[in-house]
């Protein structure tokens, strides 16, 4: 998908809106682009739509509204398989498969993408590597592992076929704080290394302003503003300031 | 002359009993299999089933099972036969604990899991081999539990339309009011139905750990 020549933004929403058959309008008129190599942090209470979003651009949903364009290609024209195996995707419990050890869990997409079992072999010793893993854990299952453990598979996984997307659906919200804060400096090491183009949900502010290149404020289902950390802490947008007075009594240092 | 002494005088019999009666609730159990899984499946991509095919399912488990012996005689081909007949009577009822089952177990499996492998670009066929299946195997391997040995003790009627099988003992001993023969056959029969419940009782346990 990297192979032609198109320059323009890595995911770009269209003027999209999005609705179950059932309720109401989830997201409404969301205009959104994301540059390649970009760290961009959805940010918003729950129920605000950041799922909802994520889940637009690797088509688990699709817009009922507008587009969502991936790589300049709308994702309704996308072969969807095809288009899900070059985005990587992290949820929150990692979502891993129970019945799969830890390597064969990292191993999903080459095995789905037929990769011959030597190639497959080193590329999950490498990607446990990435991600400060020891070798060892390769035979274990899921449940044997810390949540910090297998966070850390989940994001092995997603990154294993070496997809130019990441999608990441707060994946670090349920782990205690210490590994948390650990898994966080981890992996915007990993990112300033590998730049890949990354889409983070997140409702913690200071997740946020620490990750993001840009920060994308949600609520109720609409895009409020998009700023830098930098401009975030400055920004005089009602909400902005909601959020960090919110933050602000938690961490007075900050 | 005691139950353990008729046992062995007549162990020929009681053997060859014992296969038949294996062999009506093997074959049954495999046809049940292959139509259950595929049916339970069926439900949980096409909702709108849902309904319909349980309620079918149903249905025929409230049959009494001389009835449906005998709603089955003037079926073509499989009437011919006596075993024939008897199959298909406990092939029915084993599907619904199957369909239920195999459902119920896809249903189970943790949707985050399901939705992980969807968006990592697994098909639909994929997830249904390495993900779901494997993940309700334990569920299904109970409804396999219960319809089997629920099939072992409804065989012990197929003997009173000439398929053999344990019950053949049962009949003729209420034939002869001689509890002994009737023993003869009903212990066996239990047996079987408890080997049957303690092995896939193993295999469920092996099955449902994750
Ligand atoms: N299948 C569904 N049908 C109807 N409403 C849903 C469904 N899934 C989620 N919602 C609703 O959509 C809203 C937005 O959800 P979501 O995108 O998950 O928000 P967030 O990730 O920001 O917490 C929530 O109010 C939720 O209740
Ligand atoms: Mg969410």
């Amino acid at each position: 998908m990297t192979d032609n020549a198109y320059a323009g933004p890595a995911i770009e929403f269209r003027d999209v809106s999005f609705q179950y058959a059932s309720g109401l309008a989830l997201l409404k008129g969301l205009n959104l682009s994301v540059a390649r190599g970009e760290t961009l942090v959805l940010l918003g209470r729950s129920g605000s739509g950041k799922t909802t979003a994520l889940k637009l651009i690797n088509h688990l949903l699709s817009p009922t509204g507008g587009q969502v364009r991936v790589e300049g290609v709308a994702t309704s024209q996308w072969d969807v398989i095809r288009l899900r195996r070059s985005i990587g995707y992290v949820i929150q419990e990692a979502g891993l498969f129970p019945h799969f050890t830890v390597a064969k869990n990292i191993a999903l997409v080459p095995s789905l993408e037929k990769w011959d079992e030597a190639r497959t072999t080193a590329r999950v010793a490498e990607m446990l590597k990435l991600v400060g893993l020891d070798q060892e854990l390769a035979g274990r299952y899921p449940r044997e592992l810390s949540g910090g453990q297998r966070q850390r598979v989940g994001v092995a996984r997603a990154l294993a076929a070496d997809p130019p997307i990441l999608l990441m659906d707060e994946p670090f919200g349920a782990l205690d704080p210490l590994t948390r804060a650990e898994l966080q400096r981890e992996f915007a090491e990993l990112q300033r290394r590998l730049r890949k183009t990354v889409v983070f949900v997140t409702h913690d502010l200071h997740e946020a302003l620490f990750l993001a290149d840009r920060v994308a404020l949600m609520e109720a289902g609409e895009l409020e503003a998009v700023l830098t950390p930098e401009e975030f802490r400055g920004s005089r947008h009602p909400l902005v300031s909601a959020y960090r007075d919110a933050f602000l009594s938690e961490r007075p240092q900050e | 002359m005691g139950l353990w002494q008729f046992l062995v005088q007549n162990r020929k019999e009681v053997l060859e009993l014992t296969g038949e009666h294996l062999w009506l609730v093997g074959a049954a159990m495999t046809l049940a299999v292959a139509i259950g899984v595929p049916l339970g499946i069926l439900v949980t991509r096409v909702p709108r089933l849902n309904k319909a095919v349980l309620g079918g399912a149903n249905i025929i488990q409230t049959i009494p099972s001389l009835a449906l012996f005998g709603f089955l005689l003037p079926a073509p081909w499989i009437g011919e036969r006596a075993d024939r007949l008897a199959i298909l009577a406990l092939t029915l009822y084993a599907l619904l604990p199957l369909i239920r089952n195999t459902s119920v177990g896809i249903q189970g499996v943790d949707r985050t899991v399901v939705e992980a492998g969807r968006g990592m670009g697994m098909t639909d066929r994929q997830l249904l081999w390495r993900v779901e299946l494997p993940l309700a195997m334990g569920v299904i391997i109970a409804g396999v539990r219960v319809a089997t040995v629920i099939s072992v003790g409804v065989a012990t009627i197929a003997a009173a339309i000439g398929a053999g099988g344990l019950g053949e003992f049962i009949f003729r001993g209420l034939a002869m009011v001689n509890n002994q023969v009737i023993l003869a056959g009903a212990i066996p029969a239990s047996c079987l139905a408890l080997a049957a419940d303690m092995g896939l009782g193993w295999v469920e346990k092996r099955l449902s750990q994750w």
